[in-house]
């Protein structure tokens, strides 16, 4: 899968830019603050009908405009698919393929498939396990739409639950059948979840350790470990022996919900003890056994986003990377970094058809090669 | 537009009445109030005194609690209508969705809600007493549930399943599948996978139509 070409109207620092792209690597270059990674959101934006770095619509507008449109002509399968986005101030956002709207944002979600790779990643490891469920949540349910619906539901039922608990508290009054039926529910939804997570991480893990190594020079022994309450116990029994601890809480304690992905170098959490050139190769590693991932259900290579990714890495990194990534079962590829002389001498070599995108202040675009 | 100096207090009153209506706004309020009074007086009293009449003598049936105009709804009055077979909805809205399907042969028992703890519905709330009381007195063979397919739906299906199980009663749900005249290609993965998984004889399909 490609894309083509991209035409941006004030979108985020653009107020107006058309772009022809390489079918294998295109490179953004430029000082910082002029725009190279809003063009990646671009297209992820193309791809998932929303921004990896903004969550806020209006925000991706150009601030003394009304409203941005975004237009990528892509072409999957050997067959042209053009994607028209619109996002306005006061209005919903749509979405068109091929010139017909979409009924549901989440139709459209799956059919262009991305990974990006950015510095903003570096929260999976810094953050909260909210974000490593988040993260496995979001790579499952661009292929796995039953997951997606499955995991609505067991959050409203928590919801639900959790109210219920809050109610028994205020009122004094405990009733075990209401509790039951919450119960009943979230133990058939969170049987679903457990076991989609479960074969992602175990098919994610060797393909992810194997893109380490080959990035890092195989020095390092790095683990990524799916944790579950539910692993150790039925759910059932779980909800049960928890009931009453829950009570007090007033919210369930037991659950998906408190699912984890445990990343270690060397058996120690990555966060404490990983290096910072460490824990981005740790993400690079990562994200490429994602594009891997979705690429064997997908049957189509991902177009692949690649962020500021040079920075922090030694020179013998940053070859492998790209000596990786423009290996064959990589598609196309988009870049952005400070430096046209790195960018340049990277790519020259490799006889790997390229592009070069000179960005400057005000969001100027200019092709620089060929 | 400044609504709230109006140069009639009457004007606002009523202005303020109609706004409170769902998806009324203080604009169409006005517009619908200015309707009225360019309609003759007689027309307007009979528009007044209908809301009020309806208000003061609508009833619920006492046997499935849908809106009727006497204690006992014309469905559930019906002696031709097969008063062993209890379709379990939400509210009178449903009943008239299956209505005019003209499909169903059965009775109705209508919930007045269903379970959803933020909007603080739990099962007391519900009429499911009565729905108890037929079913234990032997006269009912089925109940359809035909609730939304909500999580809050589900929900309630499942609590009513509990209580029914061990009852001698067949307890079914709606059939969840292709819309009619829909193409394949444009039905949602969710709702097509349940029909595969719940597909039926293509017999079935003959004698239905």
């Amino acid at each position: 899968m490609l894309l083509k070409s991209l035409f941006l109207t004030h979108f985020k620092n653009y107020r107006q830019a058309e772009m022809e792209f390489s079918r294998k690597v295109n490179c953004l270059v430029g000082p910082n603050g002029v725009g190279k990674t809003n063009v990646l959101d671009a297209i992820y934006y193309l791809s998932m009908c929303k921004s990896y770095l903004n969550a806020v619509d209006q925000q991706n507008i150009h601030y003394d405009e009304e409203f941005a449109v975004l237009q990528g002509r892509f072409e999957r399968l050997s067959k042209k698919e053009s994607i028209y986005c619109s996002i306005h101030r006061s209005k919903k956002k749509q979405i068109k393929r091929n010139k017909k709207d979409y009924q549901k944002l989440s139709e459209h979600i799956g059919l262009l498939p991305v990974v990006m790779i950015s510095p903003v990643d570096s929260v999976l490891i810094s953050g909260g396990s909210e974000e490593r469920r988040k993260y496995m949540d979001r790579v499952i349910s661009q292929y796995d739409k039953d997951y997606l619906d499955k995991l609505i539901r067991y959050n409203r039922a928590l919801t639900q639950r959790n109210r219920l608990l809050k109610e028994f508290a205020r009122s004094g009054y405990f009733d075990t059948d209401s509790i039951d039926i919450w119960d009943e529910q979230m133990i058939q939804l969170a049987a679903t979840i457990h076991q989609k997570r479960r074969s992602f991480t175990d098919e994610l893990i060797p393909v992810f350790q194997r893109y380490y190594h080959t990035i890092s020079g195989a020095r390092e022994n790095v683990g990524l470990a799916y944790r579950s309450q539910l692993h150790e116990d039925d759910f059932r029994k779980l909800l049960t022996q928890a009931i009453e601890k829950d009570r007090v809480l007033q919210h369930t304690t037991v659950g998906t919900h408190k699912d984890d992905l445990e990343l270690t170098i060397d058996g120690h959490p990555i966060k404490k003890a990983g290096s910072q050139g460490q824990q981005k190769t740790f993400l690079v590693a990562l994200k490429l056994a994602q594009f891997e991932f979705i690429q064997k259900v997908k049957k189509i290579p991902p177009i692949l986003l690649l962020d500021d990714i040079f920075d922090k890495f030694d020179h013998q990194r940053v070859d492998q990377i790209i000596q990786l990534v423009s290996d064959q079962h990589f598609g196309q590829i988009f870049l952005t970094d400070t430096s046209e002389q790195r960018v340049k001498e990277l790519l020259v070599d490799r006889q790997t058809d390229y592009r070069l995108f000179r960005v400057s202040t005000g969001g100027q675009v200019e092709q620089a090669n060929n | 537009m400044d609504l709230e100096n109006f140069s009639s207090k009457l004007l606002q009153e009523a202005v303020d009445e109609f706004a409170k209506l769902p998806g009324i706004g203080k604009k169409t309020a006005l517009r619908l109030v200015l309707h009225l009074l360019n309609r003759d007086q007689e027309e307007v009293n009979q528009f007044g005194n209908t809301i009020i009449k309806l208000r003061n003598e609508i009833q619920r049936c006492r046997s499935c609690h849908v809106i009727s105009d006497g204690e006992l709804c014309p469905i559930c009055a019906d002696n031709n209508r097969d008063h062993s077979t209890v379709c379990v909805v939400e509210n009178s809205r449903d009943v008239m969705a299956i209505e005019s399907t003209h499909q169903y042969p059965g009775i109705y028992h209508v919930l007045g809600g269903i379970i959803s703890p933020m909007d603080g519905m739990g099962p007391g709330d519900l009429n499911i007493q009565s729905l108890e009381e037929k079913v234990e007195a032997g006269q009912v063979n089925e109940i359809i549930l035909a609730l939304s397919t909500t999580m809050e739906g589900d929900t309630t299906n499942f609590f009513l399943y509990k209580k029914f199980r061990n009852h001698p009663v067949r307890i079914t749900t709606l059939a969840r599948g292709v819309a009619i005249g829909d193409d394949l290609e444009y039905a949602d993965e969710l709702t097509l996978g349940k029909s595969i998984q719940n597909r039926t004889l293509f017999e079935n399909t003959l004698s239905s139509q």
